[in-house]
């Protein structure tokens, strides 16, 4: 799906505080996969089109980032940290329980399209070890039973974790009078007034 | 609400972070579980740093900077006062990046400052932006931190209403945006010009040096001072209490505190606030007003000194105070305040393979030497864990990383060696290939009776055996 109207209208302003177009690329990609849970291939067409980036510029960017998805994943992403501080209090054991326990291999989603579980690299949580995230939000200190129960949880949907693409659940909005001004960085080569006022360079 | 009972030093709403005794300079809200609110902010002192550098000069508050030796915490320790130093005189515009990309395997201290504490950040910034002359500032905060990021937002959105941040910030004609970017899962993005190239929308892979500092050319191609989290989350405190104070605490050459995770086989594992170049290794692992020593029954094996990228030491230094410089010429780095304590349980191949794969898994791809010769360490300590290990493959993996990281690796002294100290060379751009080499050349000298032991542990198969079983 492309963009709806009112994420098309969100990204038109958070274009908007970037002196470039492109630097918004992977905020709206973001915004994207939060739409949709995972990159479309007529989303990531559009965001180029906002930004000016051809489509195998957008794939080709995306596709370096292992948060941004290409095909459906489950409504709660879990991801298994077994990194250094992890694998010395059983993480690695605790992603063989969690693969055993859901019924999948690493990388896979349940059945029933809830749950995708993931190997991650350090989270920093690591004096809260063996810990996870799931959909991004920690959980620290995860025995078999505890990840266990979590499922269950997350089944009966009484966890307040919003669905995978869903990253901040507070927006960043600037009232426009507030704004002190967003220009490319030709058109801002004067020192700023305060600096000026001061008469002080700074220099080394 | 009342400052939180901490039960043995933990605090519910801050999972982690140990409260002990000492000064806090920066974690001294975290006993609040509204410490993230502009409300607690104000109530506890908060915007008067600002405040404080809008009555002086942007001059003095760079002098205050560069006085107080404030040393930048992301990894390279490099002060912060020279580095903004570096700003070409009238190149404008120049950027401010906030480096929030923390993934160094260990490391977190800057997610909790951003959780609990996003105004003393957004504070900071906006002190540098005033002393240097900017009028933009984006906070890169790693993508996998989403409450992280929902605090910067919801702080942001606060002190812009405020008129802390955007046009005319406390009734003076000084503006400056601070907008929140953030990643989507690379670690490479930590690296600084990298980070730069993810802030324009492209790859997150190094830059070719030189230029070294994106200080000469960074975001657009303009002058971009590029700050780690807690470096910024001092200058409040700083501004406040100026630099004579700062330099109260801490060593000569690395004043005030620091932020150290401790993780791993430890009692009290957690997030320290701890003084800077006078604690050292011994006090705050085995101190009772630290981590009170290795769990119950253990001993020290080994531990990494600063994060995934620094070489491993031993019990014999651990009597090396928290600084850089003695760190360095001991054979390793600080780096970025992640110390992880291995207790004899730990199979140091093990242990060696699983940093290495993530230097394997996280490599851009850019340099050759680092996309294949991580991904060779890895498959070779595979293989040796396996039980397919080659009587061949210490040397091969000693060969290998001295193709990423050519001559002597830092190493620590031991057995009558002499330390070679850090940084290690590199055939990469970056510092992340050498980084992998670190834990593979610290453990097989260390103990290379263990990979021998499992090299060796193969049974051959008899031939004539093969050979039958072909036939039948």
């Amino acid at each position: 799906m492309t963009l709806s109207p009112a994420n098309e209208a969100l990204a038109a302003e958070i274009i908007g505080w970037f002196p470039r177009p492109r630097s918004a690329l992977i905020p709206l990609l973001h915004l994207a996969q939060e739409q949709d849970g995972y990159l479309t291939d007529s989303a990531m067409r559009h965001v180029g089109e906002l930004v000016g980036a051809t489509p195998a510029e957008v794939k080709g960017t995306a596709g370096f980032y292992e948060m941004f998805r290409f095909e459906p994943v489950g409504t709660y992403m879990i991801n298994v940290c077994t990194n250094i501080s992890c694998l010395l209090w059983g993480g690695e054991e605790l992603l063989h329980h969690a693969a055993e326990s859901l019924g999948v291999e690493v990388g896979g989603t349940t059945d029933d399209g809830m749950i995708t579980l993931e190997e991650a690299e350090c989270i920093a949580a690591c004096t809260e070890a063996p810990c996870l995230q799931v959909n991004y939000r920690y959980r620290g200190r995860i025995t078999p039973d505890d990840f266990d129960r979590l499922v269950e949880d997350l089944r009966a949907d009484r966890l307040d974790i919003p669905h995978h693409g869903a990253l901040s659940r507070v927006r960043q909005s600037i009232p426009a009078e507030r704004l002190a001004g967003v220009v490319p960085p030709e058109q801002a080569r004067e020192a700023p007034v305060w600096l000026a006022r001061n008469n002080v360079e700074v220099a080394g | 609400m009342d400052p939180q009972v901490a039960v043995n030093g933990y605090i519910a709403h801050a999972p982690g972070y140990v409260l002990n005794d000492g000064p806090k300079l920066i974690t001294s809200r975290f006993v609040h579980d509204d410490s993230f609110t502009l409300a607690r902010y104000e109530a506890t002192g908060g915007y008067e740093g600002l405040r404080a550098a809008l009555e002086t000069t942007p001059a003095t508050v760079h002098d205050e900077v560069r006085a107080a030796t404030l040393l930048g915490r992301g990894g390279a320790g490099f002060p912060a006062g020279v580095k903004w130093g570096f700003l070409p005189p009238g190149k404008h515009p120049y950027y401010l990046v906030v480096n929030g990309d923390e993934s160094e395997p260990g490391t977190y201290k800057d997610r909790l400052l951003m959780e609990r504490d996003p105004h003393q950040l957004i504070e900071g910034c906006l002190i540098a932006c005033y002393a240097l002359g900017l009028q933009q500032c984006f906070l890169y905060v790693r993508g996998e931190m989403a409450v992280a990021q929902e605090r910067i937002a919801a702080a942001l959105n606060e002190a812009y209403e405020a008129g802390y941040v955007g046009r005319g910030i406390c009734g003076t004609d000084f503006s400056v945006d601070i907008v929140m970017a953030w990643g989507a899962g690379a670690y490479i993005v930590g690296e600084e010009t990298a980070l730069i190239e993810s802030l324009e929308g492209r790859r997150g892979m190094p830059r070719l040096k030189p230029p070294y500092f994106p200080a000469a050319v960074g975001l657009y191609g303009q002058p971009t001072i590029v700050n780690n989290v807690e470096t910024l989350s001092n200058l409040p405190w700083l501004m406040v209490n100026g630099s004579d104070a700062y330099r109260q605490y801490g060593s000569e050459s690395s004043p005030g505190t620091r932020m150290f995770a401790v993780s791993g086989h430890l009692r009290r594992p957690g997030v320290y606030e701890v003084e800077h170049g006078v604690t050292t290794f011994q006090e705050l692992i085995y101190g009772d007003n630290f981590c009170q020593g290795i769990r119950d029954g253990h001993e020290l094996k080994m531990f990494i000194p600063g994060g995934g990228s620094a070489p491993w030491f031993f019990a014999e230094h651990l009597d090396l105070p928290l600084e850089a410089r003695p760190v360095g010429a001991a054979g390793s780095m600080l780096g970025s305040g992640a110390i992880v304590i291995m207790d004899d349980t730990t199979d140091a191949v093990k242990a060696a393979w699983r940093v290495v794969k993530f230097f394997a898994r996280e490599s851009c791809g850019k340099c050759t030497p680092c996309r294949e010769g991580t991904t060779w360490l890895e498959q070779i300590l595979r293989r040796i864990l396996d039980g397919d290990g080659r009587p061949s493959d210490i040397d091969l993996l000693l060969d290998m990383g001295d193709n990423i990281s050519p001559g002597p690796y830092p190493v620590a002294a031991h057995n009558g060696q002499e330390a070679v100290p850090f940084p290690p060379r590199q055939t990469t751009i970056c510092p992340l290939g050498p980084s992998a080499v670190a834990p593979v050349v610290s453990t097989i000298r260390r103990f290379r009776h263990e990979y021998e032991a499992k090299i060796t542990r193969r049974d051959p198969i008899p031939i004539e055996v093969a050979v039958a079983g072909a036939a039948s």
